[in-house]
């Protein structure tokens, strides 16, 4: 549950004040709007349509959405919240086009059960950072991600990767908390189940 | 608590939300039974692998063109403060 901030004991955000310089027409503040996400919602358009040309595509049109609506923009919301919602659109919105997925909806792919139930028990020994260098563990990483459903990875993405809190993640995607958790639980485990077919500990005299 | 109920709270256990009562229950089970244990540490490396590693980066040319299409973007708005 959220906790109860008392009136006047919750700070100012500092992109407040540049979103309200931007309306008002200062380029260089928008530019270090750019700066400050330009990465995350990279990493967040990369990570949903698992295409770099998409992820480029979509973060520009992000960026450049943003500031034509920025007097939409109420601050109701957090001004990343904001720019991340509307990432995710416009990366669904691709990989729909795409049609390399038939589950594209938030809505369409909770119903499997896959992955939900642990079967693995492996303990991880060494951790992962041990047993693999830097490159090896990207291409593991980035293999095993993008077999999720793009639900699931979208949610993981949101919550995990970038950590967004629970309520900014359900505001981002237009789902529910309890939505939202639903499928983090089965993206935490599914990836998990995926992983420790890596990183499960060798029996002796076994190979990988 | 049964592996099912463990695993129903394994969410609001990573989000630290849980309750100080489930919470004792959790670390009960998690005690007792050792698939469990193994599942709850597994998650937490496999939260944490993922926040460690950058897994795609944004390139400098696309920055770079990033910021050009802005500043475009931004010269025909015809906002003041555009060079």
């Amino acid at each position: 549950m959220p906790a109860i901030q008392s009136p006047g004991t919750e700070e100012i955000h500092p992109d407040v004040a540049l979103v309200a310089r931007a309306k008002e027409g200062d380029t260089a503040a928008f530019e270090q709007l750019v700066r400050q996400y330009e990465r995350q919602i990279f990493r967040v358009a990369q990570h949903i349509t698992q295409n770099r040309e998409d992820a480029e595509d979509i973060t520009q049109d992000a960026f450049l959405k943003a500031y034509e609506k920025l007097d939409q923009f109420q601050g109701n919301s957090k001004f990343s919240t904001w720019l991340v919602r509307i990432a995710v659109n416009e990366s669904l919105m691709r990989l729909r086009k795409r049609k390399t997925s038939k589950t594209v909806s938030m809505d369409e792919d909770v119903q499997t059960e896959e992955g939900s139930i642990p079967r693995d028990f492996a303990e991880w020994r060494p951790n992962p950072e041990q047993l693999y260098g830097q490159a090896e563990l990207g291409e593991i990483l980035r293999k095993t991600i993008q077999g999720l459903p793009p639900g699931f990875r979208t949610v993981f993405t949101l919550r995990d990767i970038e950590n967004l809190s629970t309520e900014e993640t359900a505001e981002a995607l237009g789902l529910s908390v309890p939505a939202v958790k639903s499928r983090l639980l089965r993206a935490r485990l599914q990836l998990r189940e995926r992983l420790s077919r890596y990183f499960r500990q060798q029996k002796e005299g076994q190979t990988a | 608590m049964t592996c099912t109920d463990f695993l129903s709270q394994l969410t609001d256990y990573f989000d630290g939300q849980i309750s100080p009562e489930l919470l004792e229950e959790v670390r009960a089970h998690t005690a007792s039974c050792s698939h469990c244990e193994v599942v709850l540490d597994t998650t937490r490396k496999t939260i944490s692998v993922y926040r460690d590693h950058e897994v795609y980066e944004i390139s400098t040319e696309f920055r770079d063109r990033l910021h050009a299409a802005i500043m475009k973007k931004c010269a025909e708005k015809g906002k003041l403060g555009c060079p």
